[in-house]
């Protein structure tokens, strides 16, 4: 404001860039004010936890034992990693969710193939085959133990008995891959909806030229559709990783983490939930999360990807 | 792809593949309807079940064509003396709508300063909100269970609201964002030209082209409330116990127990079969986090 006594002309030019700033940032604020409440929320909610488990992953710590808390350093992570255990239920979360991703993906390849065909009754059947995907996850559980692999009752070796095949104990004898099988029953609609939604992106006027110059369906299939789909099919394993090394209800409900089918999940649960050791399970939440980071890190790049298309197209 | 110029010069030849293309898409279509059955299976099975007897539950071979009978229903609902499931379902229904609404008010305003009135580096916030989902939930389940205990907060169903706010607010900011960013900046600001403010502005202009998205956003983030497991086996005991905690009652066999637990899952999982399908052309999207449209 001084500005306009000593240089009466250069007035109007001169405050206009010294009043500015205050109401620019102000305007700023106002932008930016409605983002804050969720933003912060998110912060203090998921964010602070995680802090705290990392702190606490560096103590010796059993909450039955309260005084006798004391550092660890990396102790913890030394004993997850060095007990055979535990080491085993990183071994487990990979199989699992390498199994379950996997298979899921392409059997949800396959029926979004089918289902991208027009044929009587498309929406009855894309509606059957979502139906196991909105179970809730716990019922889906229970299903599987115990009304289909039941030894005695279960549906699946009824069903083998009409063909006079054998009656196996499903979950005493394959106890992973009868966790595996009902994952992959819950995911594969999943899959087939990403999968689907990808075949229905594809460039319809370059498939009819491609015809008419005369590539074959399964020309069509190698060389068009399935470099379309890359990105779909990366979607789809690495967001079904992200919730399928998470996943906790299956492995408690259907085999309760015994027959060596804890995942890490459980064992976190399980070492504090059970076990009281706070220090232990912080350490195996964290190595949770470095396999997440590495997941998600793969995961954003090809969400950000297809976002950009998006706006791009938009 | 050169042919594209030629397309409409050879229709001659592409009506005579239809012809075989169809036989084979028959083919192709019943095999998708055994594929879709095949998947429904289990689900018809249970259904069925559930209106047996225990006695016809429980059978090698199957019973298929055994007398119906609601038992199985009376005997979740309670009549047999066991626990009513009524409690957990409302502590359920408690937490998954009223985290709905917390996720709605929480994400509308910042799905606006994501969009329609986007701050500067808006897509680098978004990420940040995504990258929240991919923490998983045991990376501060222990130092919430300890807050809780230390606050007097366990057992209370509010605690699980608050989570579950957050666990769905990122997937609903991201599906809001891509539903505002639909609504055509040129009718926004014709409507602006015109005199008319702010809230006016997204009452009549804005809502109404959002509000299916919305609706599809919240009966998603009502899904993932309604199903979630081990934040509510961790932090509720008896009072704040919700639907799924309530099942986990029946992983160990009680004798003649099928036609029971099939009631159970059925009648639990119904809330999100209804919305999962009333949500259905825009599951997907959710479920994607907005990456696939």
């Amino acid at each position: 404001m001084t500005a306009t006594t000593t240089a009466p002309s250069a007035a109007p030019d001169a405050t206009r860039p010294a009043v500015r700033p205050p109401s620019d940032r102000l305007r700023a604020w106002a932008t930016r004010a409605p983002l804050l409440p969720a933003l912060i929320f998110m912060i203090v909610v998921t964010q602070l936890p995680f802090v705290a488990t990392l702190v606490i992953s560096f103590f010796d710590w059993n909450a039955l034992y309260p005084d006798a808390r004391s550092f660890a350093g990396f102790g913890n992570y030394g004993d997850v990693l060095g007990d055979a255990a535990l080491r085993k239920s990183v071994w487990t979360t990979i199989l699992l969710t390498v199994a379950v991703v996997l298979a899921s993906l392409v059997l949800g390849l396959g029926l979004a193939l089918l289902l991208d065909r027009k044929f009587k009754g498309r929406g009855i059947v894309r509606t059957l085959l979502i139906a196991p995907f909105l179970v809730v996850p716990v019922a889906a559980a229970l299903l599987w133990k115990h009304v289909l692999y039941n030894p005695e009752y279960g549906l699946l070796n009824g069903l083998l008995h009409y063909v006079g095949g054998p009656q196996p104990d499903w979950i005493s004898n394959t106890p992973l891959i009868a966790v595996e099988l009902s994952l992959v029953w819950q995911w594969t609609p999943f899959m087939m909806l990403i999968l689907l939604a990808g075949l229905q992106s594809r460039d319809q006027q370059q498939i009819e030229a491609a015809r008419v110059d005369g590539a074959g369906d399964w020309q069509i299939f190698v060389h068009l559709t399935l470099p379309h789909l890359r990105r779909y099919l990366e979607l789809g394993a690495l967001l079904g990783s992200i919730y399928i090394v998470q996943n906790f209800d299956a492995v408690f409900t259907i085999t309760s983490g015994g027959l060596g089918t804890a995942n890490l999940p459980y064992t976190v649960y399980q070492s504090f939930y059970q076990a009281h050791e706070n220090g232990l399970a912080s350490a195996a939440g964290v190595l949770v999360v470095i396999g997440s980071i590495i997941i998600a890190t793969f995961a954003l790049r090809v969400v950000s990807s297809l976002f950009r298309e998006e706006v791009g197209r938009a | 792809m050169s042919a594209t110029a030629v397309r409409p010069a050879t229709t001659g030849t592409t009506t005579q593949r239809p012809r075989t293309r169809r036989k084979a898409g028959a083919g192709l279509g019943l095999v998708a309807w055994l594929a879709g059955i095949v998947f429904f299976l289990p689900i018809a099975w249970m259904a069925l079940t559930s209106f047996h007897s225990e006695s016809d539950a429980a059978t090698n071979p199957p019973s298929f064509a055994a007398s119906l009978t609601l038992d199985g229903y009376r005997e979740f609902f309670g009549a047999g003396g066991g626990a009513s499931p009524w409690p957990a379902l409302i502590n359920s229904a408690v937490a998954s709508i009223a985290s709905t609404l917390f996720v709605l008010v929480l994400a509308l305003p910042a799905a606006y300063a994501l969009s329609i009135r986007p701050v500067k580096k808006w897509t680098d916030v978004l990420f940040f909100f995504l990258s929240t989902k991919m923490l998983p939930v045991v990376a501060g389940l222990l130092p919430i269970y300890l807050f809780a205990k230390n606050t007097d907060m366990l057992d209370n169903i509010w605690l699980l609201v608050i989570l579950y706010t957050s666990m769905n607010l990122p997937i609903a900011v991201w599906m809001m964002q891509s539903f505002l960013a639909e609504v055509p900046v040129a009718i926004i600001e014709a409507a602006r030209v015109d005199g008319a403010k702010l809230p006016t502005i997204l009452a009549r202009v804005v809502a109404p082209i959002a509000l299916p998205g919305i609706a599809a956003t919240s009966l998603i983030c009502f899904i993932f409330s309604w199903n979630e497991l081990l934040f509510a086996r961790v932090l509720t005991g008896v009072v704040a116990e919700t639907a799924p905690v309530f099942l986990t009652g029946f992983i160990t066999s009680q004798g003649l127990f099928l036609a029971k637990v099939c009631a159970a899952s059925l009648v639990i999982s119904l809330p999100v079969l209804a919305a999962g399908f009333a949500a259905q052309d825009k599951l997907v999207q959710g479920l994607s986090l907005g990456a696939v449209k």
